[in-house]
């Protein structure tokens, strides 16, 4: 990890931290002692440094098995009166949700925060949740930071802000926070306090009865938000517009207005938290202007909520016009792959257009010129799996399998660096993917549709931590239901998609030292489901027993077992895989270069000079897989000292 | 120090794997240390897979800026890449803009499926330098090689970013973030690929 500037004693000075270790130092800084999470990106590295510097500040931390159980670990050194905070992204929440709705009625001990990334543009994400929702349903007071700063000091501030009021308090991340970093000043570091203990005759019970005071204590927080610094105006008394803004569109508003030059027309009043709304510190924008414009990311929620206040006042707010994403003037721009996310430029064009300022840039954007190329259209580049990643042997030899039987088979995906295997990448072999396991649940219910007719064979695939997070009940529920399909585990040894946290099949916990393990052969054991266990690797032999289990009936489970090549790394070390020039017959082969262009590795390149195939050596890892299938076995797989060894 | 723009945008460009986050991190803590404000914003994620990664840097005496760099606003580009040092240019280029780069191919799948055609290097280039003021080509991934290990090309930019001296910083405090960031032969290496990046561009400056 390098130097841990987060963990830094000395308050005051300045540093450069991601929102993730921001959040982690607030944490610090608060004392906190219970740290959970289940790796979910853009917000994985705050538990990451939190368990780097868990024995130094005595905190215990842990990778759980999914968000559910990692809230209810948290809520365990709340109740035992610690400081103690949770950590999931937002399709996380969904399934940690149930839990945390009990918590405003059952009451808390100890501070307990919640940190939920959301992911606008969905750069790593299958969909953009707009987790603040959310916080009405469940009763939980919700900030959110606007810099790396600030979320640091929001994350010290919820700790007390939560045992004030006794509620869980959310903190709602995106990308742009998580992934950005930032010149911040550290704080003053408070160590955790005590030992845990649950007081005599503390009750933590979840009753309805209790729903009124839940509502109370959200009364209370909505008076500590109103006095909160988190929500400021600034800008001129009479503005012609106030920009309300939150989150990270606070700084591209700032920005916008700078290049716009509107410093002496248009306020910002940066609202921090967000919910419950505090309502008096809103109606006081309103006496600076009576135009407001709403920059905020994936949904309209501030400026919903807002409405709504406004709809309570319309006698003082008769005349006060509203823009935003409802209204049309902050235009929904498909980024990266959703159309949730803020950038300075929507922030500029939708200030723009609401104040007629037109946009002067001091260059204009190549894309907009009349310049020649300004239409031409480069070589896309779709994200890959990496060179030598068991799970392209594994869906090549799962597609073969499934042309091999013949019967239109249909394979399941799930939530895992594998989800490309709806992309070229891993050759469009699968064909749904929705939530963590659920691609079991659903050819389990496939799998019941045989009896009715369904002559296709059904495959899942899933990766080996989000078969322990979510894919045991779904298999105990096809074999009680006897259904009939292949589940494939790909078992690479980590949570891979996330940056290699271990999962309950390592043996190891958050802190990297030996713990129990369950690997999923005894799972399954335990479960009397039969087995077996292939190694991608060996693709051909691989194809042949998925063919084998495709025309069997009952419920099957296929473990491909090879660890992940980034985490192998040069593992394979004196490992040389190269292409025998004198063997390849390039174009006229007939193969129609069968490795670069069919099996797509990224280190499999073409060198269009020779005309022949060509190794990337930089990029290869030596898996080898490649040499297995070249027709003309042209590629040759060298260890040190050997010459000419075709295959591993 | 005074800044020739301020804020001073700086795009690192590259490719899922080749290190993109490292050397924004190593520039960001290196101009920090020289008494800046400095942002990043990372784009990566799923996409750290092969796909493109960038990352935005923003130096400022002022104030930390936000994490994104408004469109036609960039003024250095460190390119692991030169596709994506095109594709960048074409979003954020100008004609002030100045490029340093490593022009060792990394190819997109959809050029391996021969679905289309990566550009030629001269042809790749010349589109570069038409949208640029300045370009000056490392042979990065060959000079990581020679210090040990050809991953290493993204300090060897770093080194290079440094050597052109773009940015007001004393090449001391890149040093000091490479050494609280490696240790042991990892550290030997990335010093000498610094060492060669920042050679290398000496004379080009």
């Amino acid at each position: 990890m390098g130097r841990l500037y987060f963990n830094l004693t000395e308050a005051g000075r300045a540093c450069v931290l991601s929102g993730n270790e921001a959040c982690a130092r607030g944490a610090i800084e608060a004392g906190v002692r219970v740290v959970s999470s289940y790796p979910g990106s853009p917000s994985v590295q705050i538990l990451e440094c939190l368990a780097a510097v868990s024995h130094e500040r005595d905190i215990y931390s842990e990778w759980s098995i999914n968000e559910k159980v990692a809230l209810e670990v948290a809520a365990a050194g709340s109740f035992s009166g610690m400081r103690s905070l949770c950590v999931m992204k937002a399709d996380g929440l969904n399934v940690a949700m149930d839990f945390l709705t009990t918590l405003p009625l059952s009451g808390i001990g100890g501070g307990l925060v919640l940190i939920v990334s959301d992911d606008p543009g969905a750069h790593s994400s299958v969909k953009e949740e707009d987790t603040r929702y959310l916080a009405p349903v469940a009763h939980v007071p919700l900030l959110e930071p606007s810099s790396p700063q600030e979320a640091l000091e929001m994350t010290r501030w919820a700790f007390e802000i939560s045992e004030r009021s006794r509620l869980p308090v959310m903190i709602r991340l995106v990308t742009r926070i998580c992934h950005a970093r930032a010149t911040l000043v550290l704080g003053e570091i408070h160590k955790g306090m005590g030992k845990p203990s649950i007081p005599e005759k503390a009750k933590f019970v979840t009753a309805a009865r209790f729903h009124a005071l839940s509502h109370k204590k959200l009364d209370y927080v909505k008076d500590l938000f109103e006095q909160s610094s988190f929500n400021s105006y600034e800008g001129p008394f009479d503005a012609d517009l106030t920009v309300i803004a939150s989150g990270v569109s606070f700084h591209y508003t700032i920005e916008a207005i700078e290049l716009l030059g509107l410093e002496q027309s248009v306020g910002i009043f940066h609202l921090g938290t967000i919910w419950p709304l505090p309502e008096k510190k809103v109606l006081s924008v309103f006496v600076h202007s009576k135009k407001v414009l709403f920059l905020e990311e994936i949904e309209p929620f501030v400026e919903d909520q807002v409405r709504i206040l406004a709809a309570g006042h319309t006698r003082e707010l008769a005349e006060t016009a509203f823009y935003g994403k409802r209204s049309g003037d902050v235009p929904w721009v498909m980024k990266s792959r959703g159309m949730g996310e803020m950038d300075p430029d929507i922030a500029l064009e939708a200030l723009s257009r609401v104040t007629g300022k037109p946009i002067i840039r001091r260059a204009p954007p190549i894309k907009e010129r009349e310049a020649e190329g300004a239409g031409e259209e480069l070589p896309v580049r779709l994200p890959s799996l990496c060179a030598g990643c068991p799970h392209r042997a594994s869906y090549w030899a799962i597609k073969t399998a499934l042309c091999l039987d013949g019967r239109g088979g249909f394979a399941l995906g799930d939530i895992g660096c594998y989800a490309l295997g709806v992309l070229p990448t891993g050759y469009e072999t699968i064909r749904t993917v929705h939530s963590m396991g659920s691609g079991i649940g659903i050819a389990g219910g496939l799998g019941k549709l045989k009896n009715m007719g369904l002559t296709q064979p059904i495959v899942a695939v899933i990766g080996d931590s989000t078969f322990y997070h979510a894919g045991i009940p779904p298999l105990i529920n096809a074999k009680i239901n006897s259904s009939n399909f292949l589940c494939i585990i790909l078992d690479n040894d980590t949570t891979a998609m996330t940056g290699h946290q271990p999962h309950p099949g390592s043996g190891l916990n958050a802190m990297g030292q030996p713990s129990a393990a369950v690997p999923i052969a005894q799972v399954l054991k335990g479960l009397d489901i039969s087995f077996v266990v292939a190694d991608p690797y060996r693709v051909r032999e691989t194809a042949d027993v998925i063919l084998k289990l495709l025309r069997e009936d009952g419920l099957k489970v296929l473990i491909l077992k090879r660890e992940c090549a980034l985490k192998a790394g040069k593992r394979f070390g004196g490992i040389r895989v190269y292409v025998d020039e004198e063997k390849c017959i390039g174009d006229s082969c007939g193969c129609d270069r069968y490795c670069s262009r069919v099996f797509s590795c990224p280190a499999n390149i073409w060198d269009e000079e020779k005309g022949k195939a060509s190794i990337d050596e930089v990029l290869c890892v030596g898996c080898g897989v490649c040499a297995e299938l070249c027709p003309q076995g042209a590629i040759i797989v060298t260890r040190e000292g050997e010459v000419n060894e075709s295959s591993l | 120090m005074n800044l020739a723009y301020d804020p001073s945008n700086i795009i690192v460009s590259g490719v899922g794997g080749q290190g993109n986050i490292l050397a924004s991190d190593l520039i960001s803590r290196a101009l920090c240390a020289a008494g800046c404000f400095v942002s990043v914003g990372e784009t990566y994620g799923a996409t750290q897979r092969g796909g493109s990664v960038v990352s935005h840097i923003r130096v400022s005496r002022k104030r930390a800026y936000g994490p994104l760099i408004p469109l036609g606003q960039g003024h250095m580009i460190i390119g692991f890449e030169p596709l994506e040092v095109y594709r960048i240019l074409k979003e954020y280029g100008n004609e002030d803009v100045r490029v340093v780069m490593n022009d060792r191919p990394f190819y997109p799948l959809d050029v391996l499926k021969k679905k289309s055609v990566y550009p030629a290097r001269d042809e790749l280039l010349d589109k570069i330098f038409r949208i640029s003021s300045h370009i000056s080509v490392v042979k990065a991934t060959e000079l990581a090689a020679q210090a040990g290990n050809a991953q290493a090309q993204n300090v060897v930019m770093v080194g290079a970013f440094a050597g052109i001296n773009w940015m007001p910083v004393d090449k001391s405090l890149f040093l000091e973030a490479i050494e609280e960031t490696f240790s042991g032969e990892k550290l030997a290496i990335n010093r000498r690929a610094f060492d060669m990046g920042y050679a290398a561009v000496a004379d080009s400056s």
